[in-house]
């Protein structure tokens, strides 16, 4: 019931938003008030989650029959790795909905598009049912176009017409694979605890292979993977910032979530058949996303180039994961996974706060050029140390939480790829030095003569919204278990699963 | 004669011809009353379809089908028509023959009824011609205006060739076969070896005579013409009703043929992906939202062609198809009703900045082009569901594959228009109306779109095991 409401609440309150004709403060205030719900409904459900090994993998179910015929039901229910990023993800959109933003006098709409993609992002989490895991994921479209399209800058509705169109054909490419894994199974369900259980197509290689191509690109190109990712740089540079820490913290969770939910849980034998080749392409996403990155001076194209390099991170997780079949190396193919979830949860935290953090250049100075800054530590101090907490956690400083996922990730993949790990390690290498460059053309050396009059710091607000993210990602990096211990039950229950 | 079996379309004739009669001894200021008039006769004639319950039989000799695609398309055609005469009154106001228009518009809608009952050939063809001519008529209707003109006359012309290769198709049919009436062709399809590439030219030729109601291609070039020229409202019945009837007419043609006595259904699927593709790239680049829609319309053809090719390969070839024609009448004719509520408005430039200064009008033309590609819960993302459903089930994966490629063409036209309405400033001086009865339109066309697609589990339950005789009998 309270994961229902958690996808509910937003929904109807974008829709009062869009309905009542509220000034700008007061649709502030309640954007925020509601998009804080969902989060006070999902602590009560993680507070009552058993971890237990007896547990069941899906807990808090409900289910209510929608189109009986088709096998299609509301059926909602989480287990560790859809709680851990539903509550990432609520978190998040409270802070890009409190973030202070341009609304450009549309305020009611901005903020009602915002609860609108709070909704169905929520909803896609915690969904067991495949086909409205396709609603949801076809709808988080839908909102991020309004979004990047109306309060974006630059050519931002071209931004927006890429991003939906490149990003349509993803989805369309999942609908056929959904449609092929449905089809092999008997009677007609779209219920995802059915087909993980009955493992429709485990004996078929050509088709099972197909239906893993159509998994593989559609995921591929939302997470997305090299070369799927071109739609993601002009997206991201010329969306709001709020916009873009949703696009980056939740958005692209949503394809690597649907990794391990769809192809890895309800079909491992393929999955394990095709795991190598999907790993390389991860590897390749980790090399390419991070020298790319390096080469941008534009801050908000380089942010967004390191999430392809961060979500292959993850991939690779997710491959080795799914590389072998049964007990063979479980513990590190566990590993490996968890390592792959905590990672979408600290990329989402991190690189939601280094586009929050974009997004406020941009309102001080309209610019996002790296040279045309230098030298904010002195009059930014607090912007200076928030921007340099999440570098060092993006880069994978231990003791930040990017360091936890990635040496997890690292860990498992060695005993399973050890020379694809080496490969990979590269990547983080570079990470460290585009970051540290970022950081130090942003802060240090001589302060540009346009921002020594007029660069104001964080205000009170940005602040207590970066120290939220900020606090939870340095706590993530400490003390991991209690985040750990929930998300290993997520990831034993889909290691186990697997025949 | 089983003059029951045919009294809803005795009920749409004497309307008609009521119509016609008041609209002739009145004056022209109160030909509003015919709309009414129409409205009232569609209504009967649907309560009297819904009466034919009986068991699922062929009547008058066996050219005419009572079965449930037969009530189901035939419904729809009544239902798309009715919604249709409330955007008229206004438009055509000023019209000298204002009255007239719905006798026109109602014996068009008798043509396609026809279509969607037709059990045999030599009926398929009368139909379609009763169906054109009203059609050529409709689309001219504005004669002092050349664009409806000409939309009229290549509708006339496209339409007299193509009507031409149907009856030389069925001529070929019924020289090969021995008999127009469908139970004779399926038994004489059935028989060992009768497949031939004279027999499958004849089939050919009838799915092209058929492919120019549906707007398909070969025949599909007066579809964006019509869709511009023709008055709004009738541009809004054009590429709609004709469809539904020709739609249903078709797959009862392909349903008798046995998949493997003739090599029809690569011929339609071919057909299918040619008019998909061709639709969304004519589509393209258009500035002017009619022709665009038209070409639009082109496009949801081929995807409706996609059930029609697998027709007989699975059962969920018929549903689907029923369910994606009321999920296209539908959101077509609610973007159509937007068009004539804002007074035909059809440049893309003058659309800017719609949706702050109506965001009704502009919400429910944005749900009916996201219904069109597809968009969930959408009524047409349920429409889409179940052909990509059957097109999988019936075996022809690539054909699916390139509905796939196409929907995602389709959604950058689409977004073409949406983007200056939504994202654009509006204009100065504000736009224009067609008043109440548009805008009522307007919104039911947006409640059904979205409430269609929520409620669709009616839909499949009621689609389930569809009938299309002679092939698919009652298994009840």
């Amino acid at each position: 019931m309270s994961l229902t409401l958690a996808i509910l609440v937003p929904l109807l309150g974008a829709l009062a938003l869009a309905l009542l004709r509220l000034p700008e403060t007061a649709a502030r205030w309640l954007a925020v008030a509601v998009s804080a719900v969902p989060l006070a409904l999902l602590l009560p459900v993680w507070a009552g989650f058993d971890t237990g090994s007896g547990a069941p993998a899906f807990q808090a179910v409900s289910e209510v029959p929608w189109v009986p015929s088709l096998g299609v039901a509301w059926r909602v229910g989480v287990d560790g790795i859809s709680l851990s990023l539903a509550l990432m993800s609520a978190l998040l959109f409270i802070a890009a909905i409190a973030w202070p933003a341009d609304v450009q006098g549309r305020a009611r709409q901005y903020y009602a598009w915002f609860l609108f993609l709070q909704g169905v992002s929520l909803g896609l989490f915690l969904v067991l049912d495949l086909l409205l895991f396709y609603v949801f994921f076809d709808l988080s479209l839908v909102g991020m176009y309004f979004l990047i399209g109306r309060w974006g800058h630059g050519d931002a509705q071209a931004a927006a017409l890429k991003f939906f169109v490149y990003t349509l054909a993803g989805s369309l490419a999942l609908l056929l694979a959904i449609l092929g894994l449905v089809l092999a199974h008997a009677p007609l369900t779209f219920d995802m605890r059915t087909l993980i259980a009955a493992q429709p197509l485990a004996g078929t290689t050509l088709y099972g292979g197909l239906v893993l191509l159509g998994f593989a690109v559609g995921f591929g190109i939302k997470t997305p993977l090299f070369p799927f990712h071109t739609w993601l740089p002009p997206a991201h540079v010329d969306a709001p910032g709020p916009a873009s820490a949703i696009l980056a913290g939740v958005l692209l969770k949503m394809g690597t979530y649907g990794l391990v939910r769809l192809p890895l849980s309800m079909m491992a034998e393929t999955f394990a058949r095709w795991a190598l080749v999907l790993a390389i392409v991860a590897v390749v996403s980790i090399l390419w996303g991070s020298l790319v990155a390096f080469g941008q001076r534009n801050m908000k194209r380089r942010i967004a180039y390191t999430s392809v390099n961060h979500m292959g991170y993850a991939v690779l997780g997710i491959a080795v994961a799914g590389a072998l079949t049964g007990t063979a190396a479980a513990e590190a193919r566990q590993l490996a996974l968890t390592g792959a979830v905590v990672e979408m949860i600290a990329h989402g935290l991190i690189t939601g706060a280094l586009f929050l953090i974009a997004g406020s250049f941009w309102q001080r100075a309209q610019d996002y050029d790296l040279k045309s800054y230098g030298g904010l530590a002195g009059i930014a101090p607090r912007l200076t140390a928030a921007t340099i907490v999440a570098s060092f956690a993006s880069l994978g400083l231990p003791g930040l939480a990017g360091f936890v996922a990635e040496f997890q990730i690292f860990a498992g993949t060695f005993a399973v790829y050890p020379w694809l790990a080496a490969v990979g390690l590269l990547g983080i290498l570079i990470t460290a030095a585009l970051f540290l460059t970022l950081v130090q053309d942003l802060f240090f050396g001589p302060l540009p003569e346009r921002h020594r009059r007029r660069f104001p710091d964080l205000d009170a607000r940005e602040t207590a919204v970066l120290g939220v993210l900020l606090v939870l990602v340095v706590g993530i990096g400490v003390y991991p278990r209690w985040l750990l211990d929930l998300v290993d039950a997520g990831t034993a229950a889909v290691i186990a699963g697997a025949p | 004669m089983p003059i029951g079996d045919i009294l809803p379309e005795i009920a749409v004739l004497l309307t008609a011809v009521v119509v016609l009669l008041t609209a002739a001894f009145t004056p022209q200021r109160t030909h509003g009353l015919c709309a009414g008039l129409a409205l009232a006769g569609l209504a009967v004639a649907g309560w009297l379809v819904t009466r034919q319950t009986g068991a699922d039989r062929l009547t008058f000799h066996g050219v005419w089908a009572l079965d449930d695609a037969s009530r189901w398309g035939r419904l729809m055609i009544l239902a798309a028509t009715a919604a249709v005469i409330p955007l008229c009154p206004r438009w055509f106001a000023t019209d000298r023959r204002h009255g007239e228009l719905y006798a026109v518009l109602l014996f068009s809608a008798l043509g396609a009824m026809g279509l969607a009952a037709a059990a045999d050939l030599l009926q398929v063809v009368i139909c379609v011609l009763l169906s054109s001519v009203t059609g050529y008529t409709l689309a001219a209707w504005h004669r002092d205006w050349a664009p409806s003109v000409e939309a009229g006359m290549k509708y006339f012309l496209v339409g007299a060739l193509a009507n031409v290769l149907l009856v030389l198709g069925v001529a070929l049919l019924v020289g090969l076969l021995g008999d127009p009436g469908f139970p004779a062709m399926a038994a004489a399809l059935a028989a060992p070896g009768v497949g031939s590439p004279l027999l499958l030219t004849g089939a050919a030729l009838a799915v092209v005579g058929l492919a120019f109601k549906l707007g398909a291609v070969p025949a599909h070039t007066w579809m964006p013409d019509v869709a511009e020229g023709a008055p709004a409202p009738m541009a809004a019945f054009l590429t709609v009703v004709p469809k539904i009837g020709a739609a249903v007419a078709l797959a009862r043609l392909v349903s008798l043929v046995p998949p493997d006595a003739l090599a029809l259904r690569p011929v339609v699927a071919a057909v299918s992906v040619a008019t998909m593709t061709v639709g969304n790239l004519g589509a393209l680049g258009q500035d002017d939202v009619r022709r665009l829609l038209g070409w639009s319309s082109v496009s949801q053809s081929g995807y409706a062609l996609m059930a029609v090719t697998v027709v007989g390969l699975t059962d969920a070839a018929l549903p689907a198809l029923m369910l994606f024609l009321a999920a296209y009448a539908v959101a077509n004719l609610t973007a159509f009703a937007v068009v004539v509520h804002l007074r035909g408005l059809t440049d893309r430039a003058a659309w800017a900045g719609l949706a702050t200064e109506r965001p009704w009008t502009a919400i429910a033309f944005v749900v009916a082009v996201l219904s069109l590609v597809g968009i969930p819960p959408l009524a047409g993302f349920f429409g889409k569901l179940t052909l990509f459903l059957a097109a999988l089930d019936g075996a022809y994966v690539w054909l699916a594959v390139a509905a796939v490629a196409n929907t995602v063409v389709s959604l950058a036209y689409y977004l073409r228009v949406v983007a200056p309405m939504v994202f654009a400033a509006p204009p100065q001086a504000p736009r224009a109306t067609l008043g109440r009865l548009t805008a009522a339109t307007v919104a039911a066309g947006l409640l059904l779109t979205v409430g269609l697609g929520l409620a669709a589990e009616a839909g499949f339950a009621a689609a389930e095991g569809m009938t299309l005789l002679p092939v698919q009998g009652s298994s009840r």
